[in-house]
């Protein structure tokens, strides 16, 4: 069983988590918090297990995690989960996020914690893998934004307009988003 | 309606979404908690307004700001109701908030029942999908009770997406709601050849995660299995199969042998790692089960033993990091083959990688020998020296300890070695906790260790001087500890006599400093008394009054300053001190100038009664010491005893007498006094809880009288209450710090012997690496050094079977006896009966799987409290079906769909229903169940009473327990049994919930 999803950043914010045992929202950040000092400290060339989590799990639980540019993906699973195979269902969420937001970076992940969880949803199902099959996840996905996308329907259009208009607005904009968002932030105004 | 519509959307354009949240929070970095609060307060306004939409993106937002540690329990009601919206987007935004922050204990949890059911049995697979992913975080009893039977039907769902989710559903709803496993089973057995693989995968899965607990249950399954595993090519299946397998084969043999060979080939062949790794494991699990008498056995253990090698030597982290793991496995079973690769293990020792270097850490354990262990043990504490994190250096002095005390000591030759190793590792002054740990190992090997003592004597000695050399800088933190023991040790064995007169001035000013955290400073003052005291007596005997005189005069003045001391132990413990050397010093010489000087104490008084030797016994006897014969003094008693009269000793006898180790169960093999009977109540008023605390005050009659008039003797409590009084009993003895605990686990036994600490003073200055000089001795010896050796006795046979083969060489050189175990009660045999934890969840899941399903046990979807009428009928349904029992219950039902369909009817299908209407439905549903109630009552008139209850109940226990040999028997029976069964379950519901259902009424 997959205990506990962390993602946070170099320096420890949470971009997302996903918690399979209850804990409340406080114990949540201390574990957050704890999983970071942990894994910070490693070197990238040494291995991606980890022991010693105190306040998560206990003799049984492990923590294995990537690095990936500013982002640490860490999973807490027990021991019946297969180490490497965990390591490679790390990699096939990653290539899913980036298959996702084209090219994912740390900010995607900021803006869209809501669509990383979606993936997530489709790969892990209360603490046990669902799927590794990246084409099958983004298949899933796909048809679900498109139910998404159908309802949405005219209606949503001057709501977008106005997203759109109030992302243009921002200065920090420019700096955060990526460029080619403009065309079509552009093309939604003229509808 | 359409123009709201615009018009709630034209709102909702302006209103703020995730994006500007997450945008303004990073913004306001500096007051990022302000601008939460603020936002937090636009949400709770959002959240009242009616139109779905904008309720969604507040939702959307908190779900944003639980992750960051803000708790939005109190918007439950808020999410159900975006969960409950009909289109996809808003239930894809309701059920993620939902996911993350609710759980089994979340009020309000019932409500969602319905609209779950409603989305399982949605036409769309993704609304039925997210409802499944949603529920798998928080489902509670009450929705896996009540859900079951909709997840069931999903798991044949036409949709493998649908089955797949419904299938690892399953496992959630057997955690919550363990009766749902037996009837559930068949269906997840057939899902394991389903022909989609992302199912099979699935049940393997969940069938895997419940043998993981109760494997035995699930042998039958393994030719299934078995054939998965040979015919799969899907790596993450196989690897959960070959897991699986590995937790079934202890407990049949024969699967194992069936095993080894396609494991072996799969070894060979595949290229995933990952799999390789988990065939290597299984094999070992192989390895354990079966006996060594299997053809190939050795060739097995080989070939484990060379691929996990490969694996160690490998550039990636990871895969050396699994190599270790997987050896330590062999390690329990094959040490010998483990062995050979010492030197790896070692070499890892040196790795930069912290986790790896652990685990080699862990194998050592298993690796060292009489012959190896000064060399390993010099390496660790070279290793200790470079450490630089503290986890490591903790680990590193936590393995030293264990691999050198590991079996009663087997593989320590040299004590003295051993000593100076915990005297070397005190100077490298680790954390207090620590310090505790080589105390404890200190008076450990001071009281097993016959043939040390000595040696151990003198360094504690030692250390002691070295402290009180420092001062006054106060001792560090675990030297702080280890003199505590030092101390102890020193007083208990020291015999040298130039050791103990250089040791009593270097305690006593151990005991002037330290502060508060230094437990060790009354311990010093008692050993510095009780080294005098045996001093005292060997210059007696000696006849030598002027070393006499000099020892005690200057006793007395390093006690002095202690008088006075801040600390009240030490305090305490320097007068009694300070008045027994008095004592005698009056006797040896009257007019001694250091009485005269003193005016400051006891003069007074004790010079008077000094004559009185009588005093002294009392004195003593107040004080609790131990004392062994002191009758025999009376008034001015002279004579033939030496200079002092036989003060001196009698003084010495007080400490006389060996402490022998403790065995950690000793305190509850204490039998019971027969004529003690704890559950006698000792005052009336029992149920003040000043009862127990205030026993000694003011009530002695009722608590030392025997109690007649108590207002109810024992015999009048039922069973119930009496275990409810020992459980409060029980509870309270937890809290009480006075008791001791019997669960705690004790490595070593510390909290039973009696360990007087010591304080050292400074970071000792390190000589260097006194314990080398055994381990070239060692090596240059001619293994003749005789040491007077007593056989160990009572060693327990199971670590001389083990050990006795690959030492056999070694015994020549002689090992001092080690005194194992520990004293007992008389009467009491040592034994390891240790209850298994009590709060695991599968436990419920041990249930036997093979045994046919009886009809109780039927699962029927069960209509919840707040009945929506589709739902409700749609279970119906289903359960008249199923449920073609006798024509009288089917009247009954009948009478019962009536009655359903009247209360609801009138009642609206939504979920959001107001208060008002809720409570509605709950009197109504209560009226109706007084109604059904009743109709119930007559009949089962034959389970009238209470005692056929019971009956009844024994009955439906054994029936259930029944195997196998039972089954014919239960043919017969099964008319009468489960007629009563049904009558049994319904009477508990009915007590249990207060609130019947009408599925429940249908059993």
């Amino acid at each position: 069983m997959i205990k506990a999803i962390l993602v946070f950043n170099n320096h420890g914010k949470p971009r997302l988590s996903k918690f399979y045992q209850y804990f409340n929202e406080d114990m949540q950040q201390q574990i957050i918090k704890e999983t970071f000092q942990l894994v910070s400290k490693r070197d990238d060339n040494v291995c991606n297990f980890l022991e010693g989590g105190s306040l998560i799990g206990g003799s049984d639980y492990k923590l294995i995690y990537r690095h990936y540019a500013t982002l640490y993906f860490v999973f807490c699973v027990d021991s019946s989960e297969s180490e490497l195979g965990i390591l490679d269902l790390i990699q096939v969420f990653v290539e899913t996020l980036d298959k996702c937001f084209e090219n994912v970076c740390e900010l995607d992940l900021i803006f869209h914690a809501d669509a990383a969880h979606q993936v997530l949803d489709e790969l892990v199902m209360g603490g046990m893998v669902l799927q590794t099959n990246m084409a099958d996840i983004l298949c899933r996905l796909q048809e679900q934004n498109k139910m998404q996308k159908t309802e949405a329907g005219i209606s949503a259009a001057p709501a977008r307009a106005v997203s759109a208009v109030k992302s243009m607005n921002l200065p920090q904009q420019l700096r955060d988003m990526k460029l080619p968002d403009l065309p079509q932030a552009i093309k939604d105004l003229k509808f | 309606m359409a123009l709201k519509k615009v018009k709630g959307n034209f709102e909702r354009m302006f209103d703020k979404n995730l994006t500007d949240l997450v945008r303004g929070i990073r913004n306001n970095k500096d007051n990022e908690a302000k601008y939460i609060a603020q936002c937090m307060e636009e949400i709770k306004v959002e959240l009242r307004q009616d139109n779905i939409g904008v309720k969604a993106n507040a939702v959307a937002k908190l779900t944003y700001l639980q992750m960051l540690g803000y708790d939005i329990s109190w918007a439950i009601f808020n999410i159900i109701e975006v969960m409950s919206s009909n289109k996809f987007t808003y239930k894809r935004i309701g059920y993620l908030a939902a996911s993350q922050s609710f759980h089994a204990d979340s009020e309000l949890l019932m409500l969602t029942t319905n609209m779950i059911r409603k989305d399982l049995n949605a036409q769309n697979q993704y609304e039925a999908g997210l409802a499944l992913s949603g529920l798998s975080c928080f489902i509670s009893h009450d929705l896996a009770r009540d859900l079951a039977n909709d997840i069931m039907t999903l798991m044949s769902s036409t949709k493998p997406y649908l089955r797949m989710k419904a299938v690892l559903m399953m496992y959630k709803v057997f955690l919550r709601y363990p009766e749902a496993l037996r009837p559930a089973f068949p269906k997840l057995k057939e899902k394991l050849e389903d022909p989609d693989p992302g199912v099979q995968s699935a049940a393997v899965n969940v069938v895997c995660e419940l043998a993981r607990k109760n494997p035995k249950n699930y042998l039958s399954l393994a030719p299934v299995f078995f054939k998965l595993m040979t015919t799969s090519t899907n790596n993450w299946m196989l690897i959960k199969i070959i897991k699986l397998f590995g937790a079934l084969t202890p407990l049949e043999p024969r699967l194992g042998k069936k095993l080894i060979e396609p494991l072996t080939n799969l070894i060979h062949s595949t290229s995933a790692m990952s799999l390789l790794y988990e065939c290597i494991n299984t094999v070992i699990a192989v390895l354990i089960s079966i006996s060594s008498g299997m053809p190939g056995h050795a060739a097995s253990v080989q070939l484990c033993v060379q691929k996990l090698r490969i694996l160690i030597e490998d550039s990636d982290q990871n895969l050396k990091y699994l190599g270790l793991l997987a050896m330590s496995r062999i390690l329990k079973s094959h040490p010998k083959s483990v062995q050979a690769h010492k030197d790896l293990v070692l070499s890892c020792l040196d790795d930069k990688d912290e986790s790896i270097r652990l685990r080699a850490l862990g194998l050592l354990y298993g690796m060292v020998s009489k012959k190896n262990l000064m060399e390993i043990v010099k390496k660790l504490m070279v290793h200790m020296e470079r450490a630089e994190g503290t986890l490591y250096r903790d680990e590193l002095l936590m393995r030293i300890i264990e691999i050198c005390s590991q079996n009663n000591y087997q593989h320590v030759v040299d004590f003295e070695w051993y000593v100076t190793v915990l005297v070397e590792l005190t100077e490298m002054e680790t954390s207090a906790k620590h310090g505790c740990t080589l105390a404890a190992q200190l008076t450990e090997v001071g009281a097993r260790v016959a043939d040390v003592r000595a040696f151990a004597a003198r360094e504690c000695g030692a250390l002691c001087a070295w402290a009180a050399a420092a001062l006054p800088t106060p001792p560090g933190p675990a030297s702080r500890e280890v003199l505590y023991a030092a101390a102890y040790v020193l007083a208990e064995y020291c015999q040298e006599e130039s050791v103990v007169r250089e040791c009593i001035s270097s305690l006593l000013s151990c005991a002037g400093v330290g502060g508060a955290q230094m437990r060790a400073r009354a311990v010093c003052v008692h050993s510095a008394l009780k080294l005098c005291a045996r001093l005292l007596l060997t210059y007696e005997r000696r006849r030598d009054l002027d070393a006499a005189l000099a020892i005690i005069r200057e006793t007395l003045s390093g006690i002095r300053p202690l008088l006075c001391s801040e600390d009240m132990e030490v305090q305490e413990r320097a007068h009694n001190a300070f008045a027994l050397l008095v004592i005698v010093l009056h006797r040896l010489n009257p007019d001694d100038p250091a009485l005269q000087v003193d005016g400051f104490v006891m003069p007074v008084s004790v010079t008077s009664l000094s004559n009185q030797t009588a005093t002294l016994v009392e004195h003593e006897q107040s004080n609790g010491l131990e004392k062994e014969e002191s009758e025999e003094l009376t008034n001015g008693e002279e004579t033939s005893q030496g200079f002092s009269g036989g003060l001196i000793e009698e003084l010495a006898s007080l400490f006389e007498g060996e402490l022998k180790p403790v065995a950690p169960k000793a305190q509850k093999k204490v039998p019971m006094p027969s004529d003690l009977n704890l559950d006698k109540w000792l005052s009336r008023d029992r149920w003040s809880s000043e009862s127990s605390s205030s026993e000694g005050e003011g009530e002695e009659g009722a608590v030392f009288t025997v109690q007649q008039e108590d207002a109810r003797p024992l015999s009048q409590f039922t069973p119930e209450e009496l275990h409810m009084l020992k459980e409060a009993r029980r509870q309270e003895q937890a809290n009480n710090p006075h008791y001791l605990k019997d669960d705690s686990p004790r490595s070593y036994q510390q909290d039973d012997i009696p360990i007087a600490e010591l304080a050292l003073e400074v970071p000792l200055q390190v000589h260097s690496k006194r314990s080398d000089k055994y381990l070239k001795e060692t090596t240059k010896k001619t293994k003749k050094e005789k040491r007077h050796t007593k056989k160990r006795k009572n060693k327990p046979e199971k670590y001389s079977t083990e050990s006795e083969s690959e030492e056999e060489g070694e015994e020549l050189c002689s090992r001092p006896a080690v005194e194992a175990g520990g004293e007992l009660p008389e009467g009491a045999a040592p034994s390891d009966d240790e209850p298994p934890p009590h709060d695991d969840p599968h436990r419920a899941l041990d249930l036997d799987l093979d045994l046919p399903l009886r009809e109780e046990e039927l699962l029927t979807s069960r209509i919840h409290q707040y009945p929506s009428p589709e739902s409700g009928l749609l279970g119906k349904k289903k359960e008249s079906k199923k449920n073609k029992t006798s024509a009288k219950i089917s009247t009954e039902k009948v009478s019962n769909k009536k009655k359903e369909k009247k209360t609801k009817r009138n009642k609206d299908i939504d979920l959001m229903l107001s208060e008002v209407d809720k409570n509605d439905v709950v009197e109504n549903l209560l009226i109706d169940n007084i109604e059904k109630s009743k109709s119930d009552e007559h009949t089962k008139q034959n389970v009238t009473n209470d005692k056929n209850d019971e009956y009844v109940k024994n009955k439906t226990e054994k029936h259930r327990k029944s195997k196998k040999e039972l089954k014919k028997d239960r043919e017969s029976k099964k008319n009468k049994l489960s007629k009563k069964d049904k009558h049994e379950t319904k009477r508990g519901y009915e007590e249990a919930l207060g609130i019947s259902t009408p599925s429940k009424e249908v059993i």
